[in-house]
């Protein structure tokens, strides 16, 4: 195994990589808890700007819109994003596939204000009013690749046998997907729910051009203050939001967790 | 192989339609449109630009349309130097950040796939949480870092380094290093990847044949992580080019990138077309990346090929 060993060089570059990604991250919950508002300065420990970020009404509509869109975006992606997982993994070369598969990857990595501009001129084309709407339609397109590719990763490991062996005993298709094919999947089916759920709740390009007035997000109202300088409530604000990201991305890593279980299962 | 489970034909637009026609109508038909407006000209009305899409089957409403359509913008973006700075700074800051992501970003993923297997899960769930926090927040973060009240000024004049505060924020060098923070671990989760996946008995073999443990890295490791060095540079490359919320943010009056250019012709001058059409230049000068990044997510994904 000597060619594998762990060097003083990888605890370096590890350290040194950790420490840029989390010290600035730790500064802002830090100093969320600053009683002082001064940007810098520790003022002692407060929990004030929590209490004036509970009575900041428009931060509370906002914080509830960007939940209630994303809850529909990432359940609409999740519907579609598995079966398109479903469709890439079984159905083999069908004739589209080509131009499927560009649709489907381009928008992970597509410059965000490209697809907001191209997705609010649709509306505006379409004449559909703009808000709640169409920030959820938006947010469906961006995130249903990243269920696709969260679930066709767990199709392929899947024992295909196992389908087969439901429509021998004579199952229809649908029933064998109902009763064989999605429990064995259903937790990649949720972690998918909840990377979307977290994509969406984070959005501000796309919500940003294709909002409308009485849908304000909770990111577009942060950058709009975030625009004016730093202050303790934003970094309040910023705390509960990273907060929720770890709850979330637990959940997810619980459910992968439970597909190993399942894998061991005779 | 057609086994029994196979879908038939018709029931399989059932499964594939949905999702297929969603991306045809929102994420495909948009870009027709966009073209059509970065060829139209703006007007003070509601939608601010014509000519409009005719609604009608009448061959002289659509002479006129088309008539009435012309390279206009185009024209304006490739006489101004402005647009030309724009793009040529996206290209060249993408360029020399996605390099730098990847010098930095190699290392800290080598270091994860060499760590004991117990504790490569958490390694990667630390990651992955920066991956998925907002990077608006993360944005901000380095706002309260490099500002003139911050905590890099503070901590520099408290040592005696400095005697005023240094004007980092909203400089080109903050949007470099915001770049490089944010998308760090696009470039480490990938190259991580396919580290991990390296066989550790090929080093074995290569130090037993006599090869140092640096020609080791160069002729083995290296070449055998291609595909997730592949991945990384394009996961980065791709979005930096258009990206809008670092060089708003971190970045100055001189800071010039595309995204920054189509937004403020958008949202503040209010000219679509010329919008639409900075949107057509990006995608543009994009599709060779995007297609590359797609070849190799289907590489991933299905290795059957």
């Amino acid at each position: 195994m000597s060619g594998r060993r762990f060097t003083w060089f990888n605890g370096l570059a590890l350290g040194l990589g950790l420490a840029f990604l989390y010290v600035p991250l730790a500064l802002v919950v830090a100093y969320s808890f600053n009683g002082s508002r001064l940007v810098a300065v520790w003022g002692g420990f407060s929990t004030r700007w929590y209490g004036s970020l509970l009575a900041n009404a428009p931060l509370k509509e906002a914080a509830w819109t960007s939940f209630r869109i994303a809850v529909l975006s990432s359940a609409l992606a999740t519907v579609l994003g598995t079966a398109a997982a479903y469709a890439l993994v079984r159905f083999g070369r069908f004739r589209s596939r080509t131009l499927f598969t560009g649709m489907l990857y381009a928008p992970m990595v597509m410059p965000e204000v490209v697809t907001g501009l191209s997705l609010l001129l649709l509306f505006v084309a379409l004449g559909l009013e703009r808000g709640f709407w169409t920030v959820t339609i938006a947010h469906t397109t961006l995130t249903l690749a990243f269920v696709t590719v969260v679930v066709q990763a767990r199709l392929t490991d899947l024992d295909r046998s196992l389908e087969d062996a439901a429509a021998d005993l004579g199952a229809p298709p649908v029933r064998a997907f109902q009763t064989v094919t999605l429990p064995l999947v259903a937790p990649a089916v949720g972690a998918g729910f909840l990377l979307a759920f977290t994509l969406s709740f984070d959005d501000l390009v796309l919500a940003s051009f294709t909002s409308g007035p009485g849908a304000t997000t909770l990111p577009m109202l942060i950058y709009s203050s975030v625009r004016l300088g730093v202050t303790p409530e934003i970094n309040a604000a910023s705390t509960l939001m990273i907060g929720l990201v770890v709850c979330l991305l637990g959940a997810a890593a619980a459910l992968s967790r439970l597909r190993g279980r399942q894998k061991g299962a005779p | 192989m057609s086994t029994a489970a196979s879908p038939r034909r018709e029931s399989r637009w059932f499964v594939l339609g949905p999702p297929f026609l969603w991306l045809a109508l929102f994420f495909l038909a948009p870009f027709a449109i966009v073209l059509k407006i970065s060829l139209s000209e703006q007007a003070t009305a509601q939608p601010p630009y014509r000519p409009l899409l005719p609604w009608s089957l009448d061959p002289e409403s659509w002479r006129a349309f088309v008539q009435a359509l012309g390279t206009e913008n185009y024209r304006t973006l490739l006489a101004d130097d402005l647009y030309w700075g724009a793009a040529i700074s996206s290209l060249s800051l993408a360029a020399v950040s996605t390099m730098l992501l990847l010098l930095l970003g190699y290392p800290v993923a080598l270091a994860m796939a060499r760590a004991a297997p117990g504790w490569r899960p958490i390694l990667v769930a630390l990651v992955i949480v920066t991956f998925w926090t907002s990077l608006l927040l993360r944005v901000y973060a380095w706002m309260a870092i490099l500002g003139p009240e911050g905590f890099l000024n503070r901590a520099l004049l408290a040592l005696g380094a400095i005697a005023e505060p240094l004007q980092i924020l909203n400089t080109n060098a903050a949007v470099l290093l915001g770049i490089v923070y944010a998308y760090l671990p696009f470039m480490i989760l990938p190259l991580y990847a396919s580290l991990e996946r390296q066989d550790a008995a090929l080093l074995d073999a290569a130090s037993d044949l006599g090869a140092s443990p640096v020609r080791a890295f160069w002729s083995v490791t290296v070449p055998l992580s291609k595909p997730g060095i592949v991945a990384g540079l394009l996961l980065c490359f791709i979005p930096i080019v258009g990206e809008f919320i670092v060089p708003d943010l971190l970045g100055g009056s001189e800071t010039l990138m595309l995204g920054r250019t189509l937004w403020s012709e958008f949202f503040s001058n209010r000219d679509w077309p010329l919008a639409s059409a900075v949107a057509v230049v990006m995608t543009v000068l994009l599709v060779g990346p995007i297609v590359a990044y797609r070849n190799a997510e289907l590489r991933r994904l299905e290795p059957r090929g």
